[in-house]
């Protein structure tokens, strides 16, 4: 079973967000970047699969040099190789062409990703590459087994989860608990270095969104704290003065 | 050109998300000076239908095929399609939610269009088609320029307040052509809570957290979300440790909520938490800790026990009715 999943190179979240350049770029200054915590979790269940079906797990990150640290770590975690696609991911729809571009080449039975990215969070890259290459899409998966060539699932919707079912080649959107969480292994770190990482260049620049400009929410006003034994008059403020009851 | 709204529905209605939609495209249309659509798919009694007129859109397109009843990705993505052809549409609307996100993904690449999702205001078309959507989970914002011929907005809930009128719509019956092959992924089950109010779509959520100590203390909570006709939500750790099922997690890695009202109780207010209910327009905070983070985030605090606050609150709120 060949297993590809996209990573993202996202801020720790717990990052403080902030713009240089006269608003037009992130403040990467002091901004620890991570694996998306979706796209960990993708990782951890295609590891899980990998073991399980004797396969493989590729890597593909599209992003700059700067995201190599991040490749490495999920090398560390057992993916096999990986490749990255050098340009900045700005646009999810240059995003998913880059990654279809990849699939076409290579015919991978299952393509995992996080349900969204924690920077932009679109949720769209999934839904765009499937359709690039007619398969399935499905997103926000719970949980993922294969049984043959069906592959069974659970997915998220508003007030519950749906169990499908889907014949593999297919595209998810993955989030937790569809595996425990893994963390890399002194012997993962090691061998992580060896193992392959080829860059390849985009195969088009078109891109159908672009940011002008980015910017903070206005700050927050002080809190109006209400004393603990008048705790009623709490629900007369969001009549009255919030307006929201 | 026209403008194409794809309209969600739940349990037999239209979603609050969808109305909001609904007035948002109208009122795209009218900046365009072009005509809105909407679009449903599956089948939808009359006076549902006529709350799209209602929200102010003149026409809609009904496929009342039993086929698309139950909402699927690929289906849905090619009837949409089929309509935006049918209408030559050049901007599409949709409210942001699981099936929107999926279905506008697919639908943007096979119509080529530049999709803008989490979108939070009208468009500014002074200078091209810029919108300004919400990005770091709540964190920031982007000034987007959406490109190509073809344009899909998905709209973050309570970006825009429709205004009910008295207006109706011409209901036009509409039959896309959809190929078995879009039904490939198979449901075997559904496990879903009825009769509540689903939290993505709810104007007043009641959360809690690990302060509330364990699952048997949810009561107070519930009575409360009761008398206010509010959802239910938790933070990461209680659904971690399954006090609470894991589609009522809001936060970071959980559901991202913008309601009118937000009430925490036994939540620190971590930054993770933080990102998942920071758009939510104003936040009360509970907790016995005066020092608990989320006060600096809150527009209301109540620094107490929240097993004598919340059950004095839910007396409070049903006597005031």
């Amino acid at each position: 079973m060949k297993i590809l999943v996209c990573i993202t190179c996202v801020p720790d979240t717990t990052a403080k967000i902030a713009f240089t350049d006269n608003d037009t770029k992130l403040n990467k200054a002091g901004i620890q970047f991570i694996v998306g915590p979706y796209d960990d979790y993708a990782l951890s269940r295609a590891i899980e699969l990998k073991e399980q079906f004797n396969g493989t797990v590729t890597l593909l990150n599209v992003g700059l040099s700067d995201s190599e640290p991040i490749i490495r770590k999920g090398l560390a975690l057992g993916a096999d190789d990986a490749i990255r696609v050098d340009a900045e991911p700005t646009d999810s729809y240059f995003v998913a062409q880059q990654i279809a571009e990849v699939c076409k080449q290579n015919n991978y039975d299952l393509i995992l990703m996080g349900r969204e990215s924690i920077d932009f969070n679109g949720g769209q890259v999934h839904g765009m590459v499937a359709e690039m290459l007619g398969i399935p899409s499905i997103s926000p998966v719970m949980k993922l087994d294969i049984d043959g060539t069906t592959a069974k699932m659970s997915r998220e919707i508003e007030g519950g989860k749906e169990n499908v079912e889907v014949s593999l080649p297919f595209v998810a959107g993955c989030q937790e608990p569809i595996a425990e969480w893994k963390i890399p292994n002194m012997r993962g770190i090691m061998s992580a270095k060896a193992k392959p990482l080829s860059v390849i260049k985009p195969t088009s620049e078109e891109v159908l969104t672009s940011v002008n400009k980015f910017q903070l929410p206005p700050p927050k006003g002080a809190v109006k704290m209400i004393p603990a034994e008048e705790a009623e008059k709490l629900i007369g403020l969001l009549k009255t003065e919030a307006k929201v009851l | 050109m026209s403008v194409l709204i794809f309209v969600e529905t739940a349990d037999g209605a239209i979603k609050k998300s969808s109305l909001e939609a609904i007035g948002y495209g109208a009122e795209v249309a009218k900046m365009t000076n072009t005509n809105a659509t909407a679009l449903v798919l599956g089948e939808l009694a009359a006076e549902e239908l006529q709350k799209i007129g209602n929200f102010g859109c003149k026409k809609v397109l009904h496929a009342a095929d039993k086929k698309l009843n139950e909402p699927g990705i690929q289906p849905y993505a090619t009837a949409i399609t089929e309509a935006v052809n049918k209408e030559n549409a050049n901007v599409i609307i949709l409210a942001k939610s699981s099936l929107g996100d999926a279905v506008a993904a697919r639908l943007s690449a096979k119509l080529k269009a530049g999709l803008a999702s989490n979108v939070i205001e009208l468009p500014n078309l002074s200078n091209g088609f810029i919108v300004k959507r919400s990005i770091y989970t709540g964190k920031a914002f982007a000034e987007t320029e959406v490109k190509g011929e073809k344009k899909i907005i998905a709209i973050k809930k309570n970006a825009f307040l429709p205004i009910e009128t008295t207006d109706q719509a011409t209901v036009e019956n509409f039959s896309p052509s959809i190929n078995d092959k879009d039904f490939s992924i198979k449901v075997t089950g559904v496990e879903k809570q009825t009769g509540d109010i689903l939290l993505p779509e709810a104007d007043i959520v009641v959360s809690g957290g690990r302060g509330l100590k364990g699952p048997e203390n949810w009561q107070m909570l519930l009575d409360l979300a009761k008398a206010l006709h509010a959802a239910t939500a938790c933070s990461k750790p209680v659904s971690d440790l399954d006090w609470r099922p894991h589609h009522e997690h809001v936060g970071q890695t959980g559901i991202k909520i913008s309601p009118n009202l937000y009430i925490a109780i036994g939540i620190s207010g971590a930054i993770q938490h933080l990102a998942g209910v920071n758009s939510s327009k104003v936040i009360v905070v509970i907790n016995k800790d005066p020092e608990a983070p989320f006060f600096k985030s809150a527009d209301y605090g109540i620094v107490g026990d929240a097993f004598d606050i919340v059950p004095r609150l839910t007396k409070a709120v049903l006597s005031s009715n």
